[in-house]
């Protein structure tokens, strides 16, 4: 599988991203926010604080190089991962509905955080259980999921929320901490599972994701 | 020159935590207020043109970057620079 993490001004989790898809065996390489060629199997948008949350947090960043042919691509089946900012970008781009909203104590929040996985028929998903508890730290200030009643039902409807928070910490309309568009290639989520990948780290819950990516392929 | 005024505030559906949080401090204070909502101010400077052109420019800002149209709304106002 071919991989590329793009990096924005102000991108904080890149590296983190890389490192374990290359671990993992993915032929893996950043993308610079100025290139304008989306030439690999899934895209990632890392957490962190692109064009320094300016505006509101993503805003800016849609307007990238890289993201000018997104549309495209993700019409043409590509596989898209935002974490975190990454999950804001694509609100942003309206590529997943909703919007990101300021924590409900206002407070940034970085903690481990213990999410139920929804819908373990998905891409990205596929090497956990439905039901499942897994431990992916979060580390945001705006990660307060919104969505209108409407877009809520449809979300739940067509089993698009694939991880929820069991103890919720910031607000997030149905618990809500990670969903998927209708057509299964587009993943957002404020949890960072590429900082709960080695025992050395605190934990390994988030291997499984991106090796579930990654045997997709093979 | 024509001066745009954008206020920006979110949703009367979503709730400000923010607002919350100033209306609580206003109160120990000794202000009693009914609702505090906090927002954003933009203000744009445009090249000369008629005001009817700039309020459709504006608009059109508004709902391509300034605001998030899900969670936001916003009003403005226009004056002679």
């Amino acid at each position: 599988m071919k991989a590329g993490v793009v990096v924005f001004p102000g991108s904080n989790c890149d590296s983190d991203v890389y490192s374990v898809l290359k671990e993992l065996g993915a032929d893996v390489k950043y993308i610079w926010h100025g290139e304008d060629k989306i030439d690999v199997d899934l895209l990632v948008l890392p957490g962190g604080f692109s064009y320094g949350d300016y505006l509101r947090c993503g805003a800016i960043a849609r307007f990238s190089k890289i993201l000018e042919g997104i549309y495209d691509y993700v019409e043409n089946g590509g596989y898209v991962i935002g974490i975190c900012n990454g999950f804001q970008i694509l609100t942003e781009l309206k590529l997943l509905p909703g919007a990101l909203l300021k924590n409900m104590d206002l407070k940034f929040i970085c903690s481990d955080c213990i999410l139920e996985v929804s819908n373990d028929n998905t891409f990205f998903s596929r090497l956990y259980k439905k039901g499942e508890r897994v431990n992916f730290p979060i580390a945001h200030g705006e990660g307060n999921y919104y969505a209108d009643d409407e877009t809520l039902k449809e979300l739940e409807r067509n089993n698009q929320i694939v991880f929820r928070y069991v103890n919720n910490p910031n607000g997030s309309r149905n618990d809500i901490a990670g969903i998927i568009n209708k057509k299964g290639n587009v993943l957002g989520m404020m949890p960072h599972p590429e900082r709960r990948a080695s025992s050395l780290l605190g934990g390994t819950d988030g291997i499984r994701l991106f090796k579930g990516m990654i045997e997709s392929f093979k | 020159m024509l001066k745009a005024y954008i206020d920006v505030t979110l949703k009367k559906s979503i709730l400000d935590p923010q607002g919350t949080a100033v209306k609580e401090g206003l109160s120990k204070l000794g202000f009693e207020v009914e609702t505090v909502r906090i927002g954003k101010h933009i203000e744009v400077t445009l090249n000369d043109m008629n005001r009817e052109n700039a309020e459709k420019l504006i608009d059109e800002m508004c709902l391509k970057l300034l605001i998030n149209p899900e969670i936001e709304v916003y009003s403005y106002r226009i004056e002679e620079e």
